[in-house]
């Protein structure tokens, strides 16, 4: 029977005298050490998303949007990127692979099928718009070049769209009515789930409710001026272009070509009606972000061990003094300081060890728990679960393999920590004095 | 002959509230191997401090103190540990077993600390108890027990690494008549084995049964004398 065992052995003995005392000892690392795991899983899964999001958007992509001056004045006179400005990008940036440079708009219009209307997205794009946003086609087709070419009335409608304007069989081939002409449906596109702004630069842009055209044709039928009507007024508003987004060649190249693409647009604006974004620069961001995330989910973790390290010196401390007497007796029976030290620390990385491993089960049943927990708030609070950012309450906790052996080390390192004190206290008591104590 | 252990001059100061007491005022005497020693004197007049000096349990202030050929004063504490464990087998007068302990449990905890613990030794742990007359009580706890039977385990304890070197402070103290006589002719019989006995006590008939009486009074010995 080895030295270790047996130490092990008369700790356990020991503790299991006071089990419940113990078991709340054990739970305070418990919690800590579950802790670790579940923060750490969750700011990942966040992490993660965020990430996956912003790749969505396009790494190599530059955004060149136009914005509302808060000047109301300008605007009667039209305002934003021009067609001006998008053949200049076009033709003046070296960067840009051949054809990458397109030009969209969008304003907001009502989409009539005989009785049936419906408001959404009216957006005049080009043919690689769907590449671009990673919209895919789920009848028919896209817009085409010929289309664009012609300056057909054609459209594609969002599944949303096809299912609500047109309920009774495929909408291919119809009419639909956009404004005062009718437009031919040519394809339907696959629903997609609307990607989250990052940061507050982008706004969540959502797809679900989008009517495609040709921007040739918008710019012809429909024109830059649109009447916004408000209740009691209503409100002209120009504008050529609503959003450029320019696909750059070489990934290392993006952020240069963004600064290339301020200084050429730049001196045809007196206004500040546009904003330049790229959404790599959002991916280091959201990388930086989330690292700082999960130090910060880290920290709260490791104060909660600190929380759970106090029990159990707070547990081992009220443990010698009520234990003096049974420190005195084994001292006078040949115990060496070494021996109670032992005793007692065991005892404390016993307790942290235990708390450790329960916390690494817990910490494998995220998922499932956040799962349950997610299922729960959605049907007791529903409101308050729908404000919740798509981000977060989506999330999926992705366990970090290394936070196990670390939460687990830090339990560990915990009890010893923690346990030190207690035990060298308990091994510094004199025999004479701790057999007279009583 | 040989000395299981000299004392000279042994003395013994405790510094309470900046008060000083001499409970040991420079005790002298030397003890045969195999003798059988009762230390008797009014109350506070140093008997348990000088069986905790002869037990390592304490240091002594000034004087000597030969274990065998070993001086106690040069010892280090992990030493005076060690000493405790395998040479002196010590019997309190108030037992002091381990309550959460079995009495076979009880009996082995020394071995944990001599180092002699081995797959045998719970076996060995059951004869003691046998030998003291606890031979159907092995699995019950120190509160289930009677003071008799308890000192009983307490000797079994301090049997069990097999010290020739035993100490006992009244170890009679708190048991009638009967149980009194039980317990000295378990201490007679480790006597004829050749181990070398001190025992403290309030009672003639007790210092009656051992060869020798060293009477203490303030700290000094008044008599010491052989029957
Ligand atoms: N730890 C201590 N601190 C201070 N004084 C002590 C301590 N231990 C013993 N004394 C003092 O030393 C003296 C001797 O005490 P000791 O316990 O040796 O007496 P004793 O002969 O065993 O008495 P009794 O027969 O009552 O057990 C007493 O005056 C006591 O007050
Ligand atoms: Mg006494």
């Amino acid at each position: 029977m080895s030295r270790t065992w047996r130490t092990f052995r008369l700790s356990v003995k020991s503790l299991l005298l006071h089990p419940l005392r113990s078991a709340l000892t054990v739970l305070g690392i418990f919690i800590g050490v579950c802790g670790v795991i579940w923060l750490l899983a969750i700011g990942e899964g966040i992490g993660r998303a965020a990430e996956d999001q912003i790749a969505d958007l396009g790494a190599r992509n530059i955004i060149v949007r136009t914005v509302k001056p808060n000047n109301d004045e300008a605007t009667d006179s039209g305002y934003g990127l021009t067609r001006a400005d998008y053949e200049r990008l076009r033709d003046t940036i070296p960067t840009i692979e051949p054809g990458g440079a397109l030009p969209i708009r969008i304003i907001t219009e009502e989409f009539r099928n005989r009785t049936r209307a419906k408001e959404g997205r009216l957006v005049g794009c080009t043919p690689q718009y769907a590449d671009v946003t990673r919209l895919q086609v789920a009848e028919g087709r896209f817009l085409t070049a010929a289309d664009a070419a012609e300056e057909r009335n054609y459209c594609v409608l969002s599944a949303e769209n096809a299912q609500e304007l047109f309920p009774l069989g495929t909408p291919i081939g119809q009419e639909l009515m956009i404004g005062e002409d009718f437009y031919t449906v040519v394809g339907v596109m696959k629903p997609r789930a609307a990607s989250a702004g990052i940061g507050g630069s982008y706004a969540a842009e959502d797809f679900s409710g989008d009517v495609y055209i040709p921007i040739e044709t918008f710019w012809r039928r429909i024109g830059d001026m649109i009447i916004i009507t408000k209740p009691g007024s209503f409100q002209r508003d120009i504008s050529e272009v609503t959003q450029v987004t320019l696909q750059v060649a070489d990934r290392d190249m993006v952020l240069p070509t963004r600064d290339l693409v301020i200084n050429t647009i730049a001196p045809y604006h007196t206004l500040e009606d546009f904003r330049v974004t790229a959404p790599l620069e959002l991916l280091q961001q959201a990388q930086t972000t989330r690292l700082m995330f999960m130090l910060f989910l880290g920290l709260i973790a490791a104060v909660s061990l600190v929380v759970g390290g106090i029990g159990i010196m707070n547990i081992m401390l009220a443990t010698v003094t009520e234990r003096t007497r049974e420190i005195g007796i084994r001292r006078a029976l040949g115990a060496k300081r070494r021996d109670i030290t032992q005793q007692f620390l065991s005892e404390a990385v016993v307790l942290s060890v235990v708390g450790g491993l329960l916390g690494v089960l817990g910490g494998l049943m995220c998922r499932p728990i956040t799962a349950l927990a997610r299922n729960r708030l959605e049907a007791w609070f529903p409101e308050q679960m729908s404000t919740l950012p798509e981000l977060v309450r989506n999330v999926e906790p992705l366990l970090v393999p290394w936070s196990f052996p670390l939460a687990f080390a830090i339990s560990a390192v915990v009890g010893v920590l923690f346990g030190v004190y207690p035990a060298i206290r308990a091994a510094r008591l004199d025999p004479i004095e701790a057999l007279r104590h009583e | 002959m040989q000395l299981a252990a000299s004392i000279r001059e042994l003395r013994k100061d405790y510094v309470l509230s900046g008060e000083t007491v001499h409970a040991l005022r420079g005790v002298s005497f030397d003890v045969p191997e195999g003798d059988y020693i009762s230390i008797m004197g009014p109350s506070g007049s140093g008997k348990s401090t000088l069986l905790n000096l002869l037990g390592c349990l304490d240091r002594p202030t000034a004087g000597n103190f030969l274990l065998g050929p070993d001086d106690v004063a040069r010892m280090t504490d992990d030493q005076l540990a060690e000493t405790r464990a395998t040479r002196i087998g010590f019997v309190f007068q108030s037992y002091n077993l381990l309550p959460a302990l079995t009495v076979v449990e009880n009996i082995e905890v020394p071995l944990y600390y001599s180092g002699r613990l081995t797959r045998e030794s719970q076996q060995k742990c059951i004869e003691l108890a046998e030998l003291v007359g606890l031979g159907d009580r092995l699995d019950h706890r120190p509160m289930q027990l009677s003071g008799g039977q308890q000192q009983r385990v307490a000797i079994a304890r301090s049997l069990v690494n097999d010290p020739r070197f035993m100490l006992a402070d009244e170890p009679t103290g708190n048991l009638d008549s009967s149980t009194t006589e039980e317990i000295l002719d378990l201490l007679a019989r480790l006597n004829d084995e050749g181990r070398t006995i001190i025992l403290v006590t309030h009672e003639n008939e007790v210092a009656a049964r051992t060869c020798r009486t060293i009477w203490l009074r303030d700290g000094e010995i008044m008599t010491d004398e052989r029957k």
